[in-house]
């Protein structure tokens, strides 16, 4: 139950801060947020390889994700090279997964009494991670706040336990909890002894103006591809020695990269969405390339259920 | 006897899926009953479902099944009995049957004596039934995606069940389903009622019990509900009409479970968006925001929309929610905008060099390509028509197509896919180009389904065609033709398309000048056949056997064998035309039956070589009135043309009954043999009679 006194609305890391709360509560570990460019929560490998094989998993971290097309220099109030998804894995789901979520809503100051709330069916895929779910977008008064799926294949391979995934939409909720028009006006936090706000604009503005110029502009295209190239022929190389798990030694076997190929391949993904931003490359060409970069994510998703697989065996 | 209740509380379902599933569990549950001897047949059943449910109520069960009569085969009675005393194979089969040995009976069958043994096999109880057989029918309903989320994944359904109540009268059946058991407790409104339980008393309280609980189970009562609710609200403001959506109320009534005039919000924009496109703003309302638009008097978009939400509220708490809506409405109204005048900056004339880097096929080349093949179709499409006297403006027609594909490249269409085309339509007008230009590229995409409006302009029509044509043309050159249920390319809705626009406009052109234009495969002529034969009867509906015979006689002008066929359909009742058809068949089986035997007809018919009256005045009265068919034929009165045919009947009637057609003598034979192949010659222009089924 809230109480009706309207409290003001939660800053950008106070709504953050409270989710984690919230989610730790509830028995997630807090992940920091991957250092390596990601285009969604998902394919941090806390959760893109944790859903993987039979170990119950519950963890949330944010997600600084990076959508280079999405950039619009700082100038569309609702669209960002770069935003923050919140991401919550829970596996197995409990029964009440989604009687929790709809109570982190009344935790971050959305009293679902006066407010309107569907779960409209949206099924969530990565064909490039050959991962999909079912689930739904959660509209909130007609705003679409989270993505809420129930993960069912990933790297191609069903899952058992599968798991739940909440994804929220940081800025989307605080744009609406505070009721701003732009993201660059909310409030990401206030001053307690000057009362001074910060706003996202402030932290942030910059660096969606320079990175949609570098995306759109000024990333050299023929560079770009030989990272692509260089970083899918390491990727590789590690992918075909990982076919060797049956004769490794614990030791080797415990120790073998799976999570730097990993790397390698989220490196590969970021660059294609730099080249696809560049509009460099052809609808034709498209196909081809996300095969590519598919054969790496689903290629490490396979070696790491293997290692892991392998790993348990010499255990038992 | 007692009522029966099952419900199944689910997670949301699938919008979409509610309305079928919910029939199908219902036909499960009352065939289960039926099946099982509980029920009579025609009793009383219902069925319910909102997002989070899906109930079936039946009105009179059995409390059990009416004991029944079993009869079993023994062994033979030879060997049963020795000297009248059982023996070890009867004691057994005694045993095997339930029944006393003093009980068997024997029986004579054509292989002789045997025992029978009559046993009463005791009805179970309903519930023991029905928790027996209900889990199966569960997991057999159909899902067109369905989950796991139990580990060890012991069941797939659409969405995690949450609960399961079953009642026969006042007492709870335990179904076991998903790792429930189903108890008398259901659950009401997530946040109107909020997560307290509710114990239904009995079945037929199911209704009024979860009304009490903010949920109401009957759809068409919700939809009902929303529609009045919909009026309600909208008649606050003097002088606008929501605009009718059928689906869109169908899809919200799936996604609520309460409904009230309180659950309606009618929420306003800012006039300075009407600036933009109406389909630009309807879309936007319609299929991201399921907001209903609203018109005024005079039919123009007015700066509102409806929200129907699954909840409701006071004034004050309506008023915030209506805020939160309208909010997200402007947001995206001004991306819509931001696009569209981002978009200006690059006409479309100037865009035409981007298609070379949009790829339409990799085997096709881009989409530069595409245009460039697409109006030079649609060059030789209006050469042809341009023969026949039918005006087109080959000017429009040519920047239309080299335009048409624009806006493929343009941020508005990226955002929202569903209006390319109207896009490329609106930037044109917005542009300068020409009306007729405009409305070709608007319209291109036309007609998008069966029950869908053709291009409005002999521009649009043409080049709708062309687009088409070429489309299949090249996909059938890489041998990716449609195969069974497999068309990834949409090749079959595009044909549809074109023998559409051809029947419904007045456009002269035979589907084979569309073929040879594009310059298609040899085998696109079969693939438009079976089109029309597809359109004759699905949009026309034409009975079968009516689309086979016309479509013998020709397939390549559509509008003339949609004339035939409805002529055809139309005199097919009269009885002189049913009996002037089986004939026909019989004499196209008599002339078949001779080339099998290597019996040929003569070249023509010799007056002297007919020697029954019956013949030489069928010779007569065909000869002259096939004048006279050919005459209305050729001027497209098939109905008289065919009513003249069946005036044949006495003639015809009257030769079968004298004549014996496959005559002793070789050259009366022949003669007849010509002239049954001359009737069937002069009247078989419209439609090959003999393949009309003839009732009776």
């Amino acid at each position: 139950m809230s109480s009706n006194e309207k409290k003001p609305a939660l800053t950008f890391q106070e709504l953050l801060f409270t989710l984690q709360r919230f989610w730790a509560d509830r028995g997630c570990v807090l992940q920091q947020p991957y250092d390596v460019e990601v285009g969604a929560g998902t394919m941090s490998p806390d959760t893109f390889l944790r859903v993987l094989g039979p170990k119950p998993v519950r963890i949330a971290y944010a997600q600084p994700s990076r959508r280079p097309a999405d950039g619009r220099y700082g100038e569309n109030p609702n669209r960002l090279f770069r935003h923050t998804q919140f991401q919550v894995i829970l596996k197995p789901p409990p029964v009440r997964i989604q009687e929790m979520y709809l109570e982190s809503l009344e935790a971050i100051g959305i009293d679902l009494r006066e407010h309107d709330i569907k779960f409209e069916e949206d099924n969530w895929e990565w064909p490039v991670g050959g991962a999909w779910g079912v689930g739904w977008q959660v509209m909130l008064d007609g705003l679409e706040i989270t993505q809420f799926t129930y993960f069912q294949q990933c790297g191609g391979m069903d899952l058992d336990p599968i798991c739940g995934e909440i994804t929220y939409g940081l800025e989307r909720i605080a744009g609406f909890l505070q009721d701003v028009d732009s993201i660059y006006d909310i409030v990401w936090a206030v001053e307690p002894d000057t009362g001074r706000k910060v706003t996202y604009g402030e932290m942030r503005l910059a660096e969606e103006e320079q990175f949609s110029a570098y995306s759109f502009d000024y990333a050299d295209v023929g560079r770009l591809w030989e990272h692509l190239n260089s970083y899918e022929a390491e990727c590789l190389a590690l992918l075909d020695k990982a076919k060797g798990f049956e004769g490794m030694e614990a030791l080797e076997l415990k120790r073998f990269p799976v999570l730097g190929a990993y790397e390698l391949a989220l490196k590969c993904s970021h660059m294609f969405n730099l080249l696809d931003a560049r509009g460099a490359i052809s609808v034709t060409e498209r196909v081809g390339v996300m095969a590519r970069i598919r054969t790496l994510v689903v290629g490490v998703a396979k070696a790491y259920a293997a290692q892991g697989e392998a790993l348990r065996t010499v255990a038992a | 006897m007692a009522e029966f209740l099952f419900e199944i509380g689910l997670e949301e379902i699938p919008a979409r899926m509610i309305a079928g599933a919910q029939a199908e569990l219902e036909r499960r549950v009352v065939a289960l009953l039926e099946r099982e001897r509980l029920v009579a047949a025609g009793v009383a059943h219902r069925s319910f479902s909102t997002p989070r449910r899906l109930a079936v109520w039946v009105g009179e069960v059995a409390e059990r099944q009416e004991d029944a009569a079993e009869e079993m085969l023994g062994p033979s009675a030879k060997i049963a009995f020795k000297d009248g005393v059982a023996t070890p194979a009867a004691v057994a089969f005694a045993k095997k049957a339930g029944v006393a040995v003093e009980a068997l009976t024997t029986v004579t069958t054509p292989k002789g004596e045997y025992l029978r043994a009559t046993s009463v096999r005791a009805g179970r109880g309903a519930a023991e039934v029905i928790a027996g057989e209900l889990p199966k029918e569960l997991a057999g309903i159909y899902w067109a995606k369905n989950m796991y989320w139990r580990a060890g994944k012991p069941e797939k359904f659409v969405r995690p069940v949450r609960w399961l109540v079953a009642l026969l009268g006042s007492a709870v059946v335990p179904v076991e389903f998903a790792g429930y058991t189903a108890s008398n407790v259901t659950y009401g409104h997530r946040v109107l009622f909020g997560a307290s339980e509710t114990v239904l008393a009995a079945p037929g309280e199911y209704e009024a019990q979860l009304k009490a609980a903010f949920v109401i189970v009957d759809v068409e009562a919700r939809r009902h509900t929303i529609r009045k609710a919909l009026d309600h609200v909208t008649r606050t403001v003097e002088g606008i009409r929501w605009r009718e959506d059928h689906a869109l109320v169908d899809s919200l009534t799936h996604l609520v479970e309460w409904a009230s005039d309180a659950s309606v919000v009618l929420g306003g924009f800012e006039s300075e968006y009407l600036a933009l496109p109406e389909e630009v703003l309807v879309t936007v309302m319609r299929d991201h925001q399921k907001y209903f638009a609203l018109q005024d008097k005079a039919g123009k978009l007015a700066p509102y929309f409806l929200a129907v939400l699954n909840t409701q509220a006071d004034a004050a708490g309506l008023a915030v929610i209506r805020h939160g809506n309208a909010r997200v409405l402007r947001a995206r109204f001004n991306d819509a905008r931001f696009f569209w005048e981002f978009d200006q900056r690059t006409p479309l004339v100037e865009r035409v060099k981007l298609l070379e880097n949009v790829t339409f096929q990799k085997d096709l080349g881009s989409y530069a390509a595409k245009s460039e093949r697409v109006r030079l179709v649609c060059e030789r499409l209006g050469d042809v028509v341009a023969n026949h006297g039918f005006a087109v403006d080959a000017v429009a027609l040519r920047d239309a197509a080299l335009l048409a594909k624009t806006d493929l490249t343009a941020e508005l269409v990226k955002e929202f896919t569903e209006l390319q085309g109207q896009v490329g339509g609106l930037y044109a007008r917005a542009q300068g180009l020409g009306a007729q230009t405009a409305d070709a590229i608007y319209d291109q995409y036309r007609p998008e389904s069966m029950e869908a409006a053709i291009a409005r302009t002999p521009e649009g029509q043409l080049l709708a065609i062309a687009d088409k044509a070429d489309t299949i043309a090249g996909m059938f050159g890489l041998g990716l033709e449609p195969t069974g249920s497999k068309d990834p390319f949409a090749l079959r809705r595009a044909a549809n398309g074109i023998v559409k626009t051809l029947a419904e406009s007045a456009v002269p052109l035979k589907l084979s000048e569309v073929a040879a234009a594009a310059g298609a495969p040899e085998k696109v002529a079969g693939f438009f056949g079976e089109r029309l034969e597809f359109y004759l009867r699905e949009a026309r509906g034409q009975a079968y056997d009516v689309v086979k015979a016309v479509l013998a006689v020709g397939s390549d002008d559509v509008r003339d064998a949609v004339a035939r066929a409805e002529a055809v359909t139309a005199v097919r009742g009269s009885a002189d035309f049913a009996a002037v058809s089986a004939a026909f068949k019989r004499m196209k089986n008599i002339l078949a039956q001779a080339a099998e035997k290597g019996i040929a007809p003569a070249a023509s018919v010799e007056a002297g070589l007919l020697t029954e009256p019956t013949e030489q005045v069928l010779a007569e009265r065909s000869a002259a009135l096939a004048g006279r068919v050919g005459a209305l034929r050729e001027a497209g009165s098939y109905v008289a043309a065919l009513e003249a045919i069946a005036t044949l009947r006495p003639q015809v009637d009257a030769f079968f009954e004298a004549v014996m057609v496959m005559a002793p003598d070789e050259a009366v034979r022949a003669n007849r043999l010509a002239l049954l192949a001359r009737v069937l010659g002069d009247f078989s222009g419209i439609a090959d009679f003999s393949e009309i089924v003839v009732a009776g």
